[in-house]
């Protein structure tokens, strides 16, 4: 058993026994049951730093999106020296590190594809190293060449034609969850001792691909270990052993997430559940005396502040998909123990508390936990709190903690993983809207009018039969599960031999957990047309080759988001169906293969390549995000449709149901105390039908149009919407995407 | 229906609108709801099975709603509605204009019956005077100041509203005169003032009827500040 110093008046053994922090948290926290009175206000160093960064976040938006990159340094653990805020101020920073050695200077990062790293160079003016260039194609291979590489025809017809979209081939794919808390819990020098002790009980000798692999591994991790070492010491700290105090353990988790995010450009990068676990050493130093509430809150939004500073150079295109620059620096608070004991603790409060601190943000994307057992006092502050800067999202601790244990972290924007146990193959998503095009056009695709899925009969009748439509559906769906697996193993594979997660998995244990998530895109018109299909006529538009290029709808059908289990049914059997086909195929390294419901605002994009469908939606017109029903056809106010919402089985799509919902200020009360409970309580009653995911935006549509008049307004500049899974600030959408939020349901009553 | 009311009794409220009313108050904003036909027909328990299915969001504080229109119209559907809900333990609002108020039979009876499974009452007094009350709604306001006495003497609680129209409903002496009256009364658990808004007003548009209240404007917050100061709120 090891025994440190600096683990002084700390309970338990299991913790010291083995790396489990998990075992630490539950020996250690503190649950809070009180109210937000203790809470202090910002601290003059937390004004003037935050002052700076706004102003740095304002010429960056000035200059078109970005403020500097880097051009010939590739970004690794030791690839710059220390960088702050500001140089005059940077003895106020009490928590240190940034990417590079400016702030919001954006890395350079090839190994995802070296074309990706040049052209988002080149979008905004600057030039990319030609001996880089060089280097990453006549030397070294990158994993979007490997992919592309390897890629069939097939796969290639259908990423063009974007029946399957999204896929991480052209970027990192993310969303692995470094346990950082191991940082500051054990130092640096007991993980690589560990990471050692696996690397020699690796195999009994005989040299299988499975072992070489995993050596290698193993060898890339301890090499990361070192480098986090030297990269804390570019900033003054010695991080080989463990924190002593409340700021070194915050300090040093974030070193943990900082070495992550100077070596992987991923699709979500977040940090994970680490309110509790700095609460404990928080704790210790209040009660020791050595620290102030100004101070411990000073310290959290510091963090804070870093996280909010997290960039990648991406392309246009990548942001037309990823509406927002978002980086999913997901941090999650609150949830409740496998006792039973809320997990609420006064550091909950204090990260919360940065969005009064330092106003909203869209970064780090704040998660509560949600239970309807959570202290009143906590749910009625996070409400507040979203009702004051809709920045927070909302995820079912009873309905994950069966799945997942009380130690999960959300990894992207929605989807659960283990931390410290489990890592995620992110695999974006099929379109399930245009694959039914596919089934009555025979695999030949509405808008390009190429045949990309399977030469099976069209149908050719007038008007739709559903069971001879299901029939078709059912054989198409069989035909895109296979491509779109099959596409996501080799994409998977290259991934991890080109652009291995070496930081990140060096603080996962050896022997880890692997989920392969898929998705689903374009959920709600599929449910839709096919009730359209069975309660209503739809007759089909055909063109002079007999291609159905539009349909008529006669006749009233009902529609998923109205609570009507007519249409909720069609819902629940078409994710069922989905995830059943997904199941019986290989998926790579033996992974476990869940789905999700949860496009963000890809839906835009998504939706511009999908043809005119029998629910009436309009060729082009954005898809409805997540598992949001469509656009309009909710006529039975919120709770209708958010009970329609939780009909989807958590079980049936363990990698997340994404639900985004407005409610205009004056329908949901009329004083703020109404109104924190009444959200509360909708809350409460929406989460206890076993419901997963809600995103809470407060606002009335006319604030939304003014900001989109008014991009200029100071109120502007910070002001966050919630979208499906994340946050973004709204001034920083395209005005299509802004129209289509806008177009949205905006609940309110009259 | 709208599934989530939070403003038409405490807390989260499925509200039903039922179709159908006398009155013709010159800033309603609900005029679809006039006409007897229209909506959609429903029995009483296929109703309540649908409220129901929102419970979950009520806990100790929501419940259902009946509005409208003029719910007094539909008693007996009213009364079976309620006392489906009461068998479940949910709380009850009856949001009325009071105008199909009267102690004649056969109503008085049913009207005893129906408020033992209310538990609340959303009262509109909409003018005290009764030559202006039927100026603007077109009907007489005797019975309804009657209904709430008797509401007073059954001890079912009331939640009185008055929807201010500048010039309209505004008035100082008839604000006292309501004043004096609510004070008459035991069960008044809360006053308020809704203010006027056009926000129906395309609905009246949409059905080809002249708007009475053109270019009236809602309400300023001091005219508001006004009124709840008369009230007392």
């Amino acid at each position: 058993m090891r025994n440190f110093d600096q683990w002084e008046g700390f309970e338990g053994r299991q913790w010291k026994e083995e790396i489990n922090v998990r075992d630490f948290i539950q020996k250690n926290y503190t649950p809070y049951y009180g109210d937000e009175t203790f809470l202090a206000g910002p601290t003059e160093s937390t004004n003037k730093l935050w002052g700076e960064l706004q102003k740095l976040q304002k010429e960056e938006r000035a200059k078109g999106g970005v403020l500097d990159m880097d051009t010939d340094i590739v970004s690794g653990l030791t690839s710059h020296g220390p960088g702050y805020i500001s140089e005059e101020l940077k003895d106020l920073e009490t928590i240190v590190g940034l990417q590079t050695d400016k702030p919001l200077k954006r890395a350079f990062m090839p190994y995802g594809g070296i074309r990706m790293a040049e052209q988002s160079c080149e979008n905004y003016g600057y030039t990319p190293s030609p001996e880089l260039h060089k280097i990453f194609t006549e030397y070294h291979r990158t994993h979007n060449e490997a992919v592309f590489d390897c890629y069939t025809s097939e796969m290639k017809a259908c990423r063009r034609n974007k029946i399957i979209t999204g896929l991480p081939d052209t970027y990192g794919r993310g969303r692995i969850v470094g346990d950082y808390r191991r940082v500051a819990l054990y130092g640096i020098d007991v993980l690589i001792e560990e990471k050692e002790h696996d690397k020699a009980n690796c195999g009994s000798g005989s040299m299988s691909e499975d072992i070489v692999r995993q050596r290698e591994e193993l060898a890339l991790q301890i090499n990361s270990l070192k480098g986090m070492k030297e990269m804390a010491k570019i900033y003054g700290y010695d991080i080989s052993a463990p924190a002593s105090n409340a700021k070194e353990a915050i300090q040093w988790t974030y070193f943990g997430y900082l070495a992550a995010v100077k070596t992987q450009n991923g699709a979500a990068m977040s940090i994970g559940r680490v309110s509790t676990f700095l609460d404990i050493y928080i704790e210790r130093d209040l009660k020791k005396g050595l620290i102030t509430e100004e101070e411990a809150q000073e310290m959290i939004d510091h963090i804070t502040m870093k996280f909010r500073m997290v960039k990648f150079a991406r392309i246009p295109s990548y942001n037309e998909l990823f509406s927002g620059d978002p980086v999913w620096a997901t941090l999650d608070v609150a949830g409740t123990g496998v006792d039973g004991r809320p997990m609420v603790t006064k550091t909950c409060f204090r990260f919360l508390h940065t969005l009064e601190n330092m106003g909203p943000s869209p970064e780090p994307n704040l998660t509560v936990l949600y239970s309807s057992s959570l202290p009143e006092t906590f749910k009625e502050y996070a409400a507040k709190i979203s009702i004051l800067t809709s920045s927070v999202q909302y995820e079912n601790d009873d309905a994950m903690k069966p799945v997942w244990g009380d130690d999960y972290a959300i990894c992207c924007c929605v989807s659960a993983t283990q931390t410290g146990k489990e890592m995620q193959f992110f695999g974006a998503r099929a379109n399930l809207a245009k694959c039914l095009l596919y089934a009555i056009n025979g695999g030949v695709d509405m808008k390009t009018r190429v045949q990309v899925g399977p030469e099976y009969k069209p149908i050719t009748s007038e008007y739709l039969d559903y069971d001879e439509v299901i029939h078709k559906y059912d054989q198409m769906m069989d035909w895109l599960v296979d491509i779109y697996v099959n596409t996501l193993n080799l994409i998977q594979y290259m991934h991890d031999k080109y652009y291995y997660e070496a930081s990140q998995m060096a603080l996962i244990d050896t022997e880890v957990r692997r989920t392969f998530a898929t998705g689903i895109a374009g959920f709600s018109h599929a449910v839709d047309s096919l009730s359209a299909i069975k309660y209503a006529k739809v007759k089909v538009i055909r063109d002079e080759t007999g291609l159905a290029v539009d349909f008529e709808t006669e006749g009233d059908f009902p529609r998923y988001g109205n609570d009507d289990d007519r249409a909720d049914e069609i819902a629940v059997t078409l994710l069922k169906t989905f995830l059943e086909k997904i199941k019986k195929h290989h998926t790579y390294r033996n992974s476990e293969p869940t789905t999700s419901i949860l496009t963000i605002t890809s839906n835009v994009v998504y939706g511009k390549a999908t043809g005119n469908m029998p629910d009436g939606r309009r060729a082009g017109a954005p898809l409805a995000p997540g598992a949001n029903p469509s656009y309009g056809a909710e006529q039975n106010g919120l709770l209708a449709s958010l009970n329609s919402v939780a009909k989807l089985p958590y079980e049936w799509a363990l990698d997340g149901i994404s639900n985004t919902q407005t409610i205009n200020p004056d329908a949901l009360g009329h004083s703020e105390e109404e109104r924190k409970k009444n959200l509360v309580q909708v809350m409460d009653g929406y989460f206890d039908q076993g419901a997963h995911h809600l995103n809470v935006n407060v606002f009335g549509k006319e604030k939304l149009i003014d900001a989109m008049e008014h991009p200029e307004k100071e109120e502007y500049a910070n002001f966050t919407i919630r979208v499906s899974g994340y946050a973004v600030k709204f001034i920083d959408l395209t005005k299509e995407q802004q129209m289509d939020v806008i177009s949205r349901t905006c609940h309110a009553e009259m | 229906m709208e599934t989530f009311g939070l403003v038409d009794g405490p807390g989260v409220r499925f509200v039903a609108f039922l179709q159908g009313c006398k009155m013709r108050c010159k800033y309603c904003h609900n005029p679809e709801t006039w006409n007897m036909d229209g909506g959609t027909e429903w029995t009483a328990s296929q109703l309540f099975q649908r409220a129901y299915r929102y419970h979950n969001y009520w806990k100790n504080n929501g419940g259902i709603t009946v509005s409208g229109g003029e719910p007094l119209l539909q008693i007996d559907f009213v009364t079976e509605f309620f006392r489906l809900a009461k068998e479940k333990g949910v709380h009850t609002a009856l949001d009325t204009s009071g105008n199909p108020f009267t102690k004649k039979e056969p109503f008085y009876s049913k009207w005893k019956t129906l408020i033992r499974y209310t538990d609340l009452v959303l009262l509109d007094l909409k003018e005290m005077d009764s030559e202006n009350h039927k100026s603007l709604t077109g009907q007489d306001n005797t019975n309804i100041l009657e209904m709430a006495k008797d509401l007073s003497e059954s001890n079912v609680d009331i939640w009185v509203r008055r929807v201010l129209v500048p010039g309209l409903t505004d008035d100082e002496a008839e604000l006292n005169k309501l004043y004096e009256f609510l004070n008459s009364l035991s069960n008044v658990k809360k006053t308020e003032i809704l203010p006027y808004h056009t926000l129906g007003l395309f609905k009246w548009k949409n059905l080809h009827i002249p708007y009475p209240l053109d270019g009236v404007c809602p309400p300023t917050k001091e005219q508001i500040q006004a009124a709840e100061h008369i009230l007392h709120i």
